[in-house]
C-alpha cells in the first residue's frame, strides 16, 4: 500500500452525495464522528440546493493526524447509492481510490437524472467521449476504473432484505432509511476502520435512540461483513497511523461555535429571520435558552438588578420577528434596556437591516450582527459560500456613522471574535457587524475545547450610581474628549433619556442647530479614531510565515483555512511566502499593513469575490495595492488543492488574476 | 429599596419646545397621556415611551420618561424588544396612522400574534402631516383632502378591525378632543395584561379638511328641535355595548361582534373598548413556560459577568453535548 501522496500532513479525502432528503448530512456527520473518533483531526464541507428534496447535495471529509482546515479537490473514498453522485465526483477519485455505488443502478442513464445541470452532462459525456444520450453509469465506472480507481459495488437491496430479517422489519420504505449508514459502514470497512468507533458516533448523530442505533449498527455489521467477505483488493491509501487518546476535542459547526459564544458573551438577546446558512445559530439558541450559571462565584450585577432576585440558571430570550427590520430593532430596543443583543442574518437579511442599523450608530447603541455571508447579489445563491459583503457592511446604512467590522478566520477565531464583538459594541457604543460565511457556517470541525480562562467581559462606560435625583439633566450623549459618553439602561432611576435617529442635543432632543451637529458628529466619530487607537494590533491582523518575506499573500474571513493548508503543502517550495490576514476591517488597521507591506515586491490577494474588496480597501486606506489577484466565486469555497496550483501559477508564471473554478 | 415619589402630571411634563400645529389632535393626546401616568402613579425612570416617524413621532421628546424616538414604521419592534427585555418596565408605543398601518404594517400585525403586554396607540388624521398631507392608510376612497391633487384612489383599512384579526388583546378606539375619555382607555390599555391599541381618532387642522373637529362634533347638522349640534362620535358603554371576553367560549362572537361594530363609520362613530380578552398568555407567560425564571430573572437584570469581569454563564453542559467520544 502506497502511503497518503506526499503531504507535510497527510489528509485523506472522503465524500459522500446522494439526493437531499435522503441522508446525507447525517451520514457525513457520522462519518466524521467516526474518524475524529478513531483520533484525527476532520474538516468536513457541506454543499446543498436551496431546495427540501431531491436534489443533489455532497459533504465532503478530510481526515488527517495533522492540521486540516479545507478540503481537498481529490477524492480517496467516493460513498454513493445514488447514481447522480457517481456521474457528478467519479471523475475526481484518485488512481488507487475507491467508489462504492448502488450495483443495481450500472445501467442508469445519464440523460435520466433530471437534477443534473447541462453543463454536467456536457462534461461528462466529452470527457467519455460519448453522445450524452448514451452513457450509462457503467461507462463512467468503466472510464475510471481505467484510470486504476477501484470500484466496489454494492447489492443494497438485498443487503436490506437480509438486514431486515436480523430486525424484524420487512417494509422497504423503513429499511431504505438505513442506506446512508451503510453506505458509511461500507467505506470504512474497506478503509479498515474498526466499527466500534461508528457505533459511538451512532449514538451522538441519533442522540441516544437506542433502538434507531441498534438497528443501523446490524445494517452495518451485515454489510462490513459483505464487503470483508466480497472484495479482497482495498484502497492504495491508508489513513495515517493515529493513536487514539482521550483528546478533549468537540466535533462542531459555524453556527454551533458561535452560539455557544453568544451565551458566554452575556448575549441574552437574540432576534431572527429565517434565512439560510444563519438560521441555524438562533435555533441553537432557542434550544438552549435556560443554561446553568456558575453558582461559586460573586457576581457583578447589572444597577437595575439592585435588590433583585438572583437566579441560579440564566436565559437567552429568541425573538423570530416579522422580519430582518423587525429583528434588528427589536435587538436594539433590547440593549436600550441594558442587554446584550444580537441579531443573526445572512445578506438579504442584512440589506434590510440598513435603517435600524444607522439608529444604532447616531443613537450611540451597542449591538451585534452576526452575518453569515453567502453567494449573492439579490437571492444570489442561497446555500453557497462568498465572501461578496465586506464593503457593503463597511459602508451600510445611509449617512455616516461609526461602527466596527470584525472578520473571523475559522471557528476557534469565531469563537473569541463573537465575545469581542460584544466587548467592542459596548465599549465603544456602536453597532458590531461581525463577518462570517457559509462555509465558516456549514463546516464541520474537530474543535479543541473553547478556553474561558483569558475571556474577560467588558461593558464600556455606565453612568449607574452617580445619577442624581432629578431626572430631567441626565446628558445621556454628553461631549467627551473621548466621545463615550455614560450610558444607562432603561429603567435607571435618574438616568432618564431622550433618543432619536434626529441629530440630537447632549439629552436626547431633536435639533438642527449646526453648531450642535457638528459637535454630535465630531463626538460619534471621535469614537472609531479611539476603537483604532484601543484595540491592540493582534486582534487586527495575523501574521504567518517570515515577516521579513517580500511575498505577501493578503486575505480576511474564512480563506485563512485553505491558505495555510496550501502554505504547509508548499513548504520546502515556497518557503518564502508569508500570509497577513486582517481580522478588523474597519477601522482598518492602516499603520501595522504598511508596516508589514512597505517592501513587499508580490502582493497577492486571495479572495472569495469577483473584485478583490480587501485589495480594494487595502488600496483606499493604505495607498498599498494588490499586485495579484487569486479569486472564486462560483458559490464554492476554497479547496487547498486549486489554491497550491494558483499560487504556483501567480508566483511562477506572474499571472496576475487568477480565477478558481473547483467544485 | 427606594420609595416611590409622589407624582402629577407635571411630573411628566418636559421643558421642551413643542412644535406640533396650533389646535392639533396630538395636543389631547399628550395630555391625556400624561394624565394617565400620573393617575396610574407611575415612576417616570419606570417608564419608556416609544414613537415612530411623523408629527406624533415628537411626542415621547415632551414626556419626562425615557423617551425613544424610532424609525418610520418601526416602533413596534423596538419597544417589544425593550418590553421583552426588562419586562418591569410600562412601555407605550406611539405612532401615526400612516407609520403603523402603511410602512409598519408587517410589524402592526404580527405584534398582534405575541401579545407582548405594552400599549400601542396610533394618531389617526388620515394624513400625513409632517411631508404635508398625502393620503394616508386610513382615509377613505374618493376623499380628497386639502393637499391632494385628486380623490384618495385606495381604500381605507379599518384598523380596529384589523388589530381584532391580528390578535391584540384590548382593541378601544378614543377621540383627542375627549382627553377624559382617552385618559380612561389609555389607563386601561396601560394596565390590560397583554397587547393593547388605542386607535386615536384626531382632527389634522392643517391638512385634513375633510375629518375636522366641527365635522367631528356635527357642527354640520343641527338638531332642528334644539338647534344644537349632533356629534358623530358616540360612546360604546352609552348604548350597553361590553366587549370583554370573561371566558373563553365567548372569544369567537365577541370578536365578530366587535368587528361588526368597527365598519360603523361616517355619521355615528363608536368610541371606547371594542374588544378586551385577558384571558390569552402574554409573551412573557409563554417564554416562562420554557424558561420558569424569565419573570423573576430577565435578560436586564441577568449578572453576565463576576466581579473580576469574567463571563458567568456555564457552558461545558452543552460543550460535552458535542464531544468526541
Amino acid at each position: 500500500m502506497m502511503d497518503l501522496k506526499q503531504r507535510s500532513s497527510p489528509k485523506f479525502c472522503w465524500m459522500i452525495g446522494g439526493s437531499q432528503g435522503s441522508g446525507v448530512d447525517s451520514a457525513a456527520n457520522a462519518y466524521a464522528y467516526t474518524i475524529a473518533s478513531a483520533g484525527y483531526n476532520v474538516f468536513g464541507k457541506r454543499e446543498y440546493y436551496s431546495n427540501i428534496k431531491g436534489e443533489h447535495s455532497y459533504f465532503t471529509v478530510v481526515a488527517s493526524n495533522g492540521n486540516v482546515r479545507s478540503v481537498l479537490e481529490e477524492i480517496h473514498m467516493l460513498v454513493t447509492f445514488d447514481a447522480e453522485t457517481v456521474f457528478r465526483h467519479a471523475f475526481n477519485v484518485l488512481p488507487g481510490g475507491g467508489v462504492i455505488y448502488d450495483q443495481s443502478q450500472v445501467e442508469e442513464k445519464l440523460r435520466n437524472i433530471h437534477t443534473l445541470e447541462p453543463p454536467v452532462v456536457k462534461r461528462v459525456s466529452e470527457v467519455l467521449g460519448k453522445e450524452a444520450s448514451d452513457v450509462r453509469l457503467k461507462d463512467v465506472l468503466n472510464y475510471v476504473e481505467g484510470k486504476k480507481v477501484k470500484l466496489y459495488p454494492i447489492p443494497y437491496s438485498d443487503l436490506l432484505k437480509r438486514v431486515g430479517d436480523l430486525i424484524g422489519q420487512q417494509q422497504l420504505s423503513f429499511l431504505t432509511r438505513l442506506v446512508n449508514i451503510m453506505a458509511v459502514a461500507a467505506s470504512l470497512s474497506i478503509m479498515d476502520v474498526d466499527l466500534r468507533y461508528l457505533q459511538a458516533a451512532l449514538e451522538y448523530t441519533f442522540r441516544g435512540k437506542k433502538k434507531v442505533v441498534g438497528m443501523n449498527m446490524t445494517a452495518a455489521q451485515t454489510i462490513h461483513e459483505y464487503v470483508r467477505g466480497s472484495f479482497t483488493s482495498f484502497l492504495d491509501y491508508k489513513l495515517p497511523q493515529v493513536t487514539p487518546n482521550n483528546r478533549d476535542v468537540f466535533i462542531m459547526n459555524g453556527t454551533t461555535v458561535v452560539g455557544i459564544a453568544k451565551i458566554a458573551s452575556g448575549c441574552r438577546f437574540q432576534t431572527y429571520y429565517p434565512i439560510t446558512p444563519a438560521s441555524d445559530e438562533s435555533v441553537f439558541l432557542e434550544d438552549k435558552a435556560v443554561f446553568p450559571l456558575n453558582s461559586d462565584v460573586e457576581y457583578e450585577y447589572p444597577h437595575i438588578a439592585e435588590g433583585k432576585y438572583v437566579g441560579k440558571e440564566g436565559n437567552i430570550v429568541v425573538v423570530q420577528a416579522e422580519d430582518e427590520i423587525a429583528a434588528i430593532d427589536m435587538a436594539v430596543g433590547a440593549s436600550l434596556a441594558g442587554v446584550r443583543a444580537a441579531t443573526a442574518t445572512s445578506g438579504p437579511g442584512f440589506s434590510l437591516m440598513m435603517e435600524g442599523l444607522g439608529w444604532a450608530g447616531m443613537n450611540e447603541v451597542p449591538v451585534v450582527v452576526t452575518l453569515y455571508q453567502r453567494g449573492g447579489p439579490s437571492t444570489g445563491l442561497p446555500t453557497r459560500h462568498e465572501q461578496g459583503d465586506m464593503l457593503f457592511t463597511i459602508h451600510a446604512g445611509h449617512g455616516e456613522f461609526p461602527r466596527i467590522v470584525l472578520a473571523s478566520g475559522d471557528m476557534e477565531e469565531a469563537f473569541y471574535d463573537t465575545i469581542k464583538a460584544f466587548n467592542y459594541a459596548e465599549r465603544y457604543q456602536m453597532p458590531v457587524i461581525h463577518l462570517l460565511d457559509k462555509s465558516i457556517a456549514n463546516s464541520t470541525i474537530t474543535l479543541r475545547r473553547p478556553s474561558l480562562d483569558n475571556v474577560i467581559i467588558e461593558r464600556g462606560l455606565w453612568a449607574d450610581g452617580e445619577l442624581a435625583n432629578g431626572g430631567k439633566t441626565f446628558k445621556r450623549y454628553e461631549y467627551t474628549e473621548s466621545g463615550l459618553s455614560p450610558r444607562v439602561a432603561l429603567g435607571t432611576k435618574g438616568g432618564i433619556f431622550w433618543a432619536t435617529g434626529d441629530e440630537h442635543d447632549e439629552l436626547g432632543h431633536i435639533t438642527e442647530d449646526p453648531t450642535i451637529r457638528d459637535a454630535m458628529m465630531e463626538k460619534r466619530m471621535r469614537k472609531i479614531e479611539l476603537a483604532d487607537s484601543e484595540i491592540p494590533v493582534e486582534e487586527k491582523i495575523s501574521v504567518y510565515g517570515d515577516r521579513s518575506s517580500d511575498k505577501w499573500i493578503v486575505s480576511w474571513g474564512s480563506t485563512k483555512g485553505p491558505i495555510l493548508d496550501a502554505m504547509e503543502e508548499l513548504t520546502g517550495i515556497r518557503d518564502d511566502l508569508a500570509f497577513l490576514q486582517v481580522r478588523l476591517l474597519h477601522p482598518f488597521p492602516s499603520a501595522p499593513i504598511i508596516e508589514i507591506l512597505r517592501n513587499a515586491r508580490m502582493i497577492i490577494d486571495i479572495e472569495q469575490n469577483y473584485s478583490g474588496q480587501l485589495g480594494q480597501l487595502m488600496r483606499m486606506r493604505t495607498s498599498i495595492a494588490p499586485t495579484h489577484h487569486i479569486l472564486k466565486y462560483n458559490g464554492r469555497p476554497f479547496s487547498m488543492s486549486e489554491l497550491v496550483v494558483a499560487l504556483q501559477d501567480v508566483i511562477s508564471n506572474g499571472t496576475k488574476r487568477v480565477v478558481c473554478k473547483g467544485e | 429599596m427606594v420609595m416611590a415619589e409622589r407624582v402629577s402630571v407635571t411630573t411628566f411634563r418636559t421643558d421642551v419646545f413643542n412644535n406640533w400645529c396650533p389646535g392639533c389632535g396630538d395636543f389631547g393626546i399628550l395630555s391625556a397621556l400624561q394624565m394617565s401616568l400620573a393617575e396610574l402613579n407611575l415612576q417616570p425612570h419606570k417608564v419608556a415611551v416609544f414613537s415612530g416617524i411623523g408629527c406624533s413621532g415628537k411626542l415621547p421628546h415632551y414626556v419626562n420618561v425615557y423617551g425613544i424616538h424610532t424609525l418610520h414604521g418601526r416602533v413596534l419592534p423596538f419597544a417589544i424588544g425593550a418590553k421583552l427585555a426588562n419586562p418591569e418596565l410600562t412601555v407605550i408605543a406611539v405612532g401615526g396612522d400612516g407609520d403603523g398601518l402603511g410602512i409598519g404594517a408587517g410589524h402592526f400585525l404580527n405584534s398582534g400574534r405575541r401579545n407582548v403586554d405594552i400599549l400601542y396607540i396610533i394618531h389617526n388624521n388620515g394624513v400625513y402631516g409632517l411631508t404635508k398631507g398625502q393620503a394616508s392608510p386610513t382615509l377613505r376612497r374618493g376623499m380628497k383632502t386639502k393637499s391632494l391633487p385628486r380623490e384618495n384612489i385606495n381604500d381605507a383599512i379599518n384598523p380596529i378591525a384589523a388589530a381584532i384579526v391580528a390578535g391584540y388583546t384590548f382593541v378601544a378606539r378614543g377621540y383627542a378632543y375627549d382627553t377624559k375619555h382617552l385618559k380612561d382607555l389609555i389607563k386601561r390599555g396601560i394596565e390590560h395584561k397583554g397587547m393593547a391599541f388605542i386607535d386615536v381618532l384626531q382632527p389634522c387642522p392643517t391638512y385634513n379638511d375633510i375629518h375636522t373637529k366641527e365635522w367631528y362634533g356635527g357642527e354640520d347638522r343641527k338638531d332642528p328641535a334644539t338647534g344644537k349640534p349632533v356629534p358623530r362620535i358616540y360612546k360604546l358603554e352609552s348604548v350597553g355595548y361590553d366587549g370583554e371576553v370573561r371566558n373563553e367560549s365567548e372569544v369567537t362572537e365577541k370578536m365578530s361582534r366587535a368587528i361588526m361594530k368597527s365598519f360603523e363609520m361616517g355619521d355615528n362613530i363608536p368610541i371606547g373598548v371594542f374588544y378586551s380578552n385577558p384571558l390569552v398568555p402574554t409573551y412573557e407567560e409563554r417564554i416562562g413556560a420554557f424558561a420558569p425564571n424569565y419573570a423573576n430573572f430577565p435578560p436586564a437584570v441577568q449578572p453576565i459577568r463576576n466581579l473580576a469581569y469574567r463571563p458567568v454563564a456555564k457552558i461545558d453542559d452543552i460543550l460535552e453535548e458535542f464531544a468526541v467520544k
